[in-house]
């Protein structure tokens, strides 16, 4: 498989915070590959990486062969805007006429509209579009270099469901002519509704990278929900990667093996109540894996997350 | 792979050349487009140089009454008019975009830094061209500057040749600060390159010192290069080997701030 982009132990710095951290990555032609993790893991450096938007502080990044800050290197890259920063004044065609003038092989204004539902729209300031129908422009724009690489920052956010469907749908036709795309998400249901190959990114590391089934099956997690006077003896029993504690006093642990925990729990003559077991959701289990341990679960939140999303203002 | 891609729906893709220039003229055009859309902003660098001829120059009898020293002060305020519009319209414009998501964006499109930059200075430029019209039109009706139309024309030029150093000084205010640090830091520029170039008050009143210290500044080179352009006379080395070395210099301490921006940096 040819590769289009590669990150070869790559650290990027923040004054003291270290965004990514470490991190060797391919990403292979002929997938849609997700990006997941939470805020401030480290998701969108990796992307300004590979954009060529900033450098890293060690370790080399090569986009199709080359620096990704060789703006040739960026001529089939496609990358979306984030949705409030296109030019309020300029109509949604020549937004998209203008980006397609930078590729050698733009699509056709009229076509690219057509494909994302916009047509109706191309005579109307971008200022006066709606949230969604911005977003759609900007994820449209990452197609119309007819790009072989496509990187889309959380391309959904803030979308209805239909609105969310309708942009996948697209993507996933995008993606079957040929593009292969990177997704960053921290939805869960869309990097499994888009991706083969996920990526899971916590505190600025890779910690999982596998197919989306199988990262599923490493993360799948059980909720034991309960009351107790000693909620950290139920944590130092084995298999507990993870406690929340609940406004009504309850506690909620996370393990592998519930029975298991829970026969443990009985042995150790702990005293409890109102026991629920229900297996976690992926949301929630993908959350206790990024996670830091137990002790420390007040900061599992980066500083560089708000970072992060300065930039973007 | 380029093999997969079928022809999307009206056929419409085509193989187009992207060369710096075309992209050039591109984001200039652009530019422009935007600028356009908010006819107040124009409005606002058309009319400024002219209201200050109008105000400071034209009551004034004994300089509005001599053709030379007419045509010299509607000179000044010519470069004045460009200098403010190109400080301004690099040094605000830059900054504040690169607080926006839409300049990263830009960044990402494979475009040259070279092409991006001097999009910018097309685009400010023609609209620092377009705010002197007023200028050369009150000066022509009230005062008693006088010029040929080859002159005017050789004038033009000129000033369009020595309005490059402030460009690009401008680019590098844009790229080194904030927007509301870039603000303060324009107007003393500006300021200060127009008193001591000799545009409010010409040379022959300055004190020794300061006539000296002018000649190295770019302000007070434009001025003497476009009345030269204007008046005729001698060329002084010092005039346009300074503009050379001042536009050479600024030229490439804008590529290098912009090769190294990040955007908005963080501490």
């Amino acid at each position: 498989m040819t590769v289009l982009a590669r990150l070869d132990h790559v650290t990027r710095r923040f004054g003291d915070v270290v965004a990514v951290d470490d991190v060797s990555l391919d990403i292979s032609a002929g997938s849609i590959l997700g990006l997941l993790g939470p805020n401030g893991a480290g998701k969108s450096t990796v992307l300004s990486l590979v954009q060529g938007l900033r450098r890293p502080s060690t370790g080399r990044v090569q986009l199709f062969g080359g620096a990704p800050g060789d703006y040739r290197s960026r001529q089939r890259l496609g990358c979306t805007p984030q949705e409030t920063a296109l030019p309020p004044t300029l109509r949604v065609g020549e937004v998209i006429d203008f980006v397609g003038r930078h590729f050698d092989r733009p699509l056709a204004t009229v076509a690219l509209a057509e494909e994302f539902g916009l047509t109706e729209l191309l005579k109307r300031q971008t200022g006066a579009l709606s949230g969604g129908q911005k977003r759609r422009l900007s994820v449209a724009l990452a197609f119309v270099g007819q790009p072989e690489l496509v990187l889309l920052d959380e391309p959904t956010t803030g979308l209805d469901v239909d609105a969310r469907r309708t942009l996948w749908d697209a993507v996933r036709r995008q993606h079957d002519r040929g593009a292969t795309v990177v997704v960053t998400s921290h939805y869960l249901e869309e990097i499994e509704a888009l991706a083969e190959r996920v990526v899971v990114m916590g505190h600025g590391r890779v910690i999982a990278d596998d197919t989306v089934s199988a990262v599923i099956s490493q993360v799948s997690l059980r909720q034991v929900r309960l009351r107790t006077d000693q909620p950290d003896l139920v944590s130092a029993l084995a298999g507990v990667v993870r406690r929340d504690s609940a406004e009504d006093g309850s506690y909620t642990f996370y393990a592998g093996d519930s029975d298991r925990l829970i026969g443990d729990l009985v042995r150790a003559g702990i005293p409890f109540t109102d026991l629920t077991v229900r297996g976690a959701t992926l949301e929630e289990a993908f959350l206790a894996l990024t996670a830091a341990p137990v002790a420390s679960e007040a900061d599992a939140v980066p500083e560089h997350a708000q970072m992060e999303t300065e930039n973007h203002r | 792979m380029s093999t997969l891609q079928s022809t999307p729906a009206g056929g419409a893709a085509s193989v187009r050349a992207t060369g710096v220039l075309s992209l050039t003229l591109l984001h200039a055009r652009f530019n422009l487009l935007e600028t356009m859309r908010i006819p107040a902003a124009l409005i606002g660098s058309l009319v400024f140089p002219g209201l200050s001829l109008l105000f400071f120059v034209v009551p004034q009898r004994t300089v509005a009454d001599n053709p030379e020293f007419a045509t010299q002060a509607v000179i000044a305020l010519s470069v004045f008019a460009l200098m403010s519009n190109a400080l301004f319209g690099f040094g605000l414009t830059i900054s504040a975009n690169r607080e926006l998501p839409w300049d990263p964006y830009l960044r990402t499109l494979p475009a040259p830094g070279v092409a991006r930059v001097l999009g910018q200075v097309l685009s400010t430029g023609l609209l620092g061209l377009a705010s002197i019209v007023p200028v050369i039109v009150i000066g022509g009706l009230f005062t008693a500057a006088e010029v040929s139309p080859v002159r005017l024309l050789s004038g033009l030029v000129a000033l369009g040749l020595s309005a490059l150093p402030f460009m690009f000084i401008g680019v590098c205010i844009g790229y080194s600060m904030s927007s509301k640090a870039a603000i303060a830091v324009v107007q003393i520029v500006m300021f200060g390159l127009a008193f001591a170039g000799g545009l409010f008050l010409p040379p022959f009143l300055f004190a020794d010192w300061l006539d000296t210290l002018s000649m190295f500044l770019p302000s007070r080179q434009a001025r003497e290069f476009v009345i030269w352009a204007v008046q005729g006379g001698d060329l002084q080395p010092w005039v346009w080997i300074g503009l050379l070395v001042w536009t050479a210099a600024m030229f490439a301490l804008a590529l290098l701030l912009f090769r190294r921006d990040e955007g908005r940096r963080f501490r």
